[in-house]
Parts: C-alpha cells; structure tokens; sequence
C-alpha cells in the first residue's frame, strides 16, 4: 500500500486524513531523528560514545508508526526506534546523555548506548537479544485487556526476528488470546549482513501471520502516510475487541546495522544508491511542499534548529560525570541482599582499574 | 488446620493468592480444565474463571515471555512449567529478559512474578522428568530461588513470592508432592524468604539439604545417631539470597558439612555453599566440607536410586566427616 505517490500528490481514497500541521509535524520529526541519529553516529566515529544504531532511512516506519499509537498505547521497542521515543516527547538531553553513560543516564550507565526505556512515555525497555520483546508484547496486551483498559500495543522487531522463536511463540498466543496487539515488522532488507531472501523461504513477511490466523498488511515503509494509515486501522480493529494485526513496513536500512557494521561487505553501492532515491524523508518533503505548506527556507530553518539542539545536548552530556561505581550494585533486587551489598563494598574499597586505553 | 499433602498445600497457597489479590493469574500448560499434570491448580479455573487460570499453548517461551508483559503491565503472573527439565526453551526469558528487567531500567520496570516448577528425580522419570537446574537460576543475578520441602513451608513461601517484587524460581520436589502430609493452617499466611530452618539441632556435623533430600539428609542424620554422631540438619528453604547466618553459625560450632543435592555436582549449588563455608569459617573447619549430590551424567531411569543422594550416601559421608 502506497498513499504519497512520487510526485508527492496524495491517492485520496487511502488518505489516513492527517491535517496538514500533523503531516508537517510528522515531517519534522522524521527530520530531527535523522539529524540526531547523523550527530551521534559522527561522535561515535570520533571514539567519544561507544556505539550507535541508527535508522537511516526508515523514519517514517518509525515515527509514522509511533504517531498512529495514541497516548495510552505502548510501545515495545526493537532497538531502532528511539525517533518513536522522542516523537512521545522524551527529552532528547536524557538521550544524549544515555549515550554517553554519564551521570544522568537514566540506565546509570549499565547499559550499552541507544538502550532506552521510559515509563511515562509508555515505552518498555531495549534489550539485544533478538526477538525477546514479542511475547512481553502480547503479555502485556493481554493484562491492558484482562484489566478492561482501552489501550493497546505496537510492538517493532525487524525482518530477522520472525526467524526467533519469541516471534512464533508470541504470534500463536495473540492468535489463541486476541490481545490488543499490533506486530510491527519493520523488514528493512537486512539482519545485519543476511539478506532477506536468504532469512525466510517466505515471499513476504505478511503471510507468516496467516499461518496464526492474524490479519496483516503489508505497506510501503517508505511512506509515512501509508505507515500512518495502516497502523491507525489496527489500533482501531484492536481497540474495538479485534483482536491483534501483523503489519510489515516495507523499508530498507540505508545505514549499517550499527556503527561496528561494514555493510559494503555484503551489498553493493548501486543498490543502496536506488534505495537513497526512495527516502522516505524526501518522499514526505514532496507531498508538504505539493501542499505548499514547507519549502526549502522552512526547510532548511528547522535543520539549523535540530542541530543546534543536539549539539547543545551532546555539549552538556560530556561535561557531566560518571555514574556512582556503587550504583552498579543497586537495583539487582527490589532490596539489596548481604551478598550485593559485600561485593558494593569489596569493589568502593578495592583497587581502581587503570584507565582504558585510547584505541581509536 | 487442615491435613495436607504438597500439592493441596500448593494449591491452597494459590487459591488464597487468587482470591486476596485480583492481579494474580496462572498460566501453564494443561493447569486449567485438568488442573495440571500433577492436579497442583485442580478447580481453580471452575472457582476462578479461564481469564484467571489460563490453558496456554505448548511454549514455554510463550508463557514466561507473556508473563513478563503481563508483570510489566503490573499483574502478578504465577506460571507453571510442567517439569523443570522443560524450562529451556524459556530460559532466555528468564535469564535476558526477567532477571534483568529492573536492572536495566535503573528500577522504573520490574518484573513480579512467579514461576512454578516440579524438579527433582525419584519418580521413575528418566532424563526429562528428573532434573534438577536450580544453579543455573542461582548463578543469575536478579532471580530469587525458593525449594521448599514440606507442605507448610511452600504454602507460606509461595504466597510470600507471589507478594514479592522480583521474579521467584519456586521449585517443588515432586518426589515428596504427595508423601509428606502435615497440618497447614487455611489463612493466608507468610514464610519470609532468605531464612533457612535448623530442622534437627546437633553438635557434631552440619548437613544442608532443601526440597525431597531434606528427608534424606534426616534419614541419615538418624542413623549416624545410632553411632554417637550428632548431625545439624539444615532446610535451605531458600536457595537465593541465601541465608547465610544461619548456615556459618552452624558450621563454626560443628567444624563440619555435608552438602545434599540432587544436581550433578560439578558446578552445583553445593560447590558455591562450600566456598562459602570456607572463606567464612575456614579456622573453625575440621574436616573438608563434602558434597554428596547426584552424578555428572545425565539421569539414569533404571539407577536412579545410586543416582540420587539418598541417605545410603549421605549416612556414610556424615561419618567420614564426623570422623575425618
């Protein structure tokens, strides 16, 4: 399903019917997650974070998809998605400085970079482990409907994890219980180097949901509207007792999986190359400036103003110091047994390491 | 009060936990109209409804992934996994995902819930029916272990873990689910966890047992006794965080131990309990702590009886030690 045809012109009978300040809304903060994810991956270059996972080029599957949730849904993120975490209006300074460990890292730097959380903006926790994060989606979709709540979750994995056995596991539960849950695969060509083809023998990811009588559809991930569209439908069908819907969000990683990735390895330049012709940021610019409601001053304006705000956030996180050493040995147990509490204290009153060394 | 077996006393504990507190909700496989494998849940799900005591499908990553969402969203998920020896294909639920939850968000999610779980050999079970993984759970930072071995304690204990805000590994000896009857009060009652129990006092040799081996461990404590050797015997009751208090103030007194378990031995529970034993009471020691534990193979079906730690080991290693 495609709405915002290449021209930028929109195919009415598939317009989600965003006004025109959402769709400018939904641009702009499509632009700010690339400038920010652009920012980090450069500093990280610069040896100054450890690491970055970037989603280049699939913003719109991201932040299309966040901006068709409403409030009281939640979202149960992959680890791609933090552009969905800030369109809920998380602070980008508590970002930045979770990149950096620092201080004021909301995980108290016990967790690698982009491994965000928030309770207030309905957000569950990053993990790594592949596919982990389906089931506590349909968990907790199925205590929001024992509890009578009206709300419901998206939960994003990539194309890979339908290979998990979390995935399978969570899509015959949703298909046996009829949670309120929306499985959002975002199948952007790659788990890591493995192409897609190479990942499943299935044509789509789409019709692994038919095997668990689950409805899916299958739209262009490059097209924010089309996001919007299809993920508002099955809020609706979840909201109104329908149960769970799989939708695959048709995109590609322009970026490499993380910034410890060399994806010229496994794929060629031509073919990244037709993929930067399909940005899904360019494709929305199209359709805002066909309404004329942006042009390149606005345009350019709002990147001054991203910018600027990172570079301020990155500024202040590397003043800030380290987290507490002994709050690495909190929060293991809601209270703190005798076997922690020796460790904290062999470890505050033993030897420092030295220092690591600069390896870059 | 009220005579009571194991499994009523289990049952009990979870009718109660169920009626007291409407986010408590079971899961597993077969524990709904056929009221489990073992009939642990029989006629909760006829006083307490299918949204209360659900059928799952045959996963175990399924229903412990699941129960960690539902734990997330602030219910109190008790799941059964029908054997210890299944828990694997769950493992990284438990391990990656529940363990860790309240650590990796700096305490703003936790992950309250309880997963139930028959282990241990002697019922003729084989390799799949008869395991015993608990260290494998200890060795976790993040879960809490429980292995009561009698009705009243896993009544109590069982109600404290479901009130417990951190993910509980509660394993029952199935050995002994229906051998030991004693008296358990009908009331919602508390067993603290992290608190052992001396259940014979003695002077010359501690023993540390839990679950289905506690019986063994005093069956041999009454033997030796006819030979002038005086045994502490000690129900671990929970496994982790341990009590360690109570075990080192035995061993000081004593000078001596003797570790039960079913598990094989090498890298079993009973290696971390003797380098505890050792750092902490090492001039007191008299002898060398001994473990007296299940084999390092897989669990035999026609052997189990030389396979399991029985009191026809553990007797003659009380009295090696007694008289090392």
């Amino acid at each position: 399903m495609q709405v915002i045809r290449d021209d930028g012109s929109l195919d009415s009978k598939l317009d989600p019917g965003l006004s025109v300040d959402e769709v400018v809304a939904l641009y702009k903060a499509m632009v700010r997650t690339r400038i920010v994810d652009d920012r980090l991956e450069r500093i990280q270059r610069q040896g100054r974070i450890a690491f970055h996972v970037g989603s280049l080029g699939e913003e719109a599957a991201i932040v299309g998809a966040a901006a068709a949730l409403r409030d009281q849904d939640w979202i149960v993120p992959c680890y791609r998605e933090v552009g969905a975490l800030l369109w809920r209006g998380y602070p980008l300074q508590r970002y930045v400085d979770h990149m950096y460990g620092n201080a004021d890292d909301p995980v108290l730097g016990r967790q690698m970079p982009d491994h965000t959380f928030s309770r207030s903006h309905r957000y569950l926790a990053v993990s790594a482990p592949i596919g982990t994060q389906i089931p506590h989606a349909v968990g907790l979709a199925m205590a929001a409907k024992k509890r009578d709540l009206d709300e419901c979750v998206g939960v994003f994995f990539g194309d890979g994890a339908t290979s998990s056995n979390d995935f399978h596991a969570a899509m015959n539960f949703a298909g046996v219980f009829q949670p309120p849950v929306l499985f959002l695969c975002r199948n952007n060509g790659y788990a890591i180097s493995l192409p897609v083809e190479r990942q499943t023998a299935t044509r789509t990811m789409a019709e692994k949901a038919a095997a668990y009588r689950v409805p899916a559809a299958r739209v262009d991930g490059n097209d924010a509207l089309a996001v919007f569209g299809a993920v508002r439908e099955g809020v609706r069908r979840a909201a109104n007792g329908g149960g769970p819907t799989f939708i695959e969000l048709l995109t590609y990683r322009l970026g490499g999986h993380s910034t410890s990735d060399d994806p010229k390895i496994y794929r060629s330049e031509e073919e990244v190359d037709a993929w930067r012709n399909a940005d899904p940021i360019l494709r929305l610019r199209k359709h805002i400036e066909n309404r004329k409601v942006w042009d390149d001053d606005l345009d350019s304006d709002w990147r001054t103003v991203c910018d600027l705000e990172v570079k301020e956030c990155v500024q202040r996180a590397e003043q800030k110091p380290a987290p507490e050493l002994g709050e690495t040995f909190t929060d293991v147990y809601a209270e703190q047994p005798w076997h922690l509490r020796e460790q904290q204290a062999q470890s505050l009153g033993g030897p420092r390491a030295a220092a690591e060394e600069d390896e870059s | 009060m009220t005579e009571m077996n194991l499994v009523q006393a289990i049952n009990s504990a979870l009718r109660g936990a169920l009626r007291e507190d409407e986010n408590v909700l079971l899961l597993g496989e077969d524990i709904g109209t056929l009221g489990g494998v073992f009939r642990v849940t029989q006629g909760l799900r006829e006083e307490f409804g299918p949204d209360r005591v659900l059928d799952t499908p045959l996963s175990e990553t399924g229903i412990l992934g699941t129960a960690i969402g539902m734990a997330l969203h602030g219910l109190r998920p008790v799941s059964e996994i029908q054997f210890a020896d299944f828990i694997y294909p769950g493992f990284d639920q438990l391990v990656s995902e529940a363990a860790k939850y309240r650590y990796r968000t700096a305490g703003e999610f936790h992950v309250p819930m309880v997963v139930r779980t028959p282990y241990g050999g002697g019922i003729r079970g084989g390799q799949y029916h008869s395991q015993s993984p608990e260290a494998l759970f200890i060795h976790t930072p993040g879960l809490k272990v429980v292995c009561p071995s009698n009705p009243y304690d896993a009544k109590g204990l069982l109600l404290e873990a479901i009130e417990d805000d951190d993910p509980v590994l509660f394993f029952e000896p199935k050995r002994v689910y229906r051998a030991v009857k004693m008296e358990v009060p009908e009331t919602t009652y508390r067993v603290p966890l992290g608190e052992a129990k001396v259940v014979r006092a003695g002077e010359h040799v501690t023993c540390l047992a839990w679950g289905a081996m506690l019986y063994e461990a005093f069956a041999a404590a009454e033997e030796v006794a006819k030979e002038g050797v005086d045994v502490e015997v000690i129900d671990l009751r929970t496994l982790w965080p341990l009590d360690i208090d109570t075990i080192t103030s035995s061993v000081k007194r004593t000078g001596r131990a003797v570790i039960v378990h079913e598990a094989p031995r090498t890298c079993g529970f009973g290696g971390e309990l003797v380098a505890l034993i050792t750092e902490r009471a090492f001039l007191h020691l008299e002898a060398p702590p001994v473990r007296v534990t299940g084999w390092d193979t897989p669990f035999p079906l026609t052997h189990e009886r030389e396979y399991l730690p029985l009191a026809h080991r553990i007797a003659p290693a009380l009295l090696e030690t007694a008289r090392y």
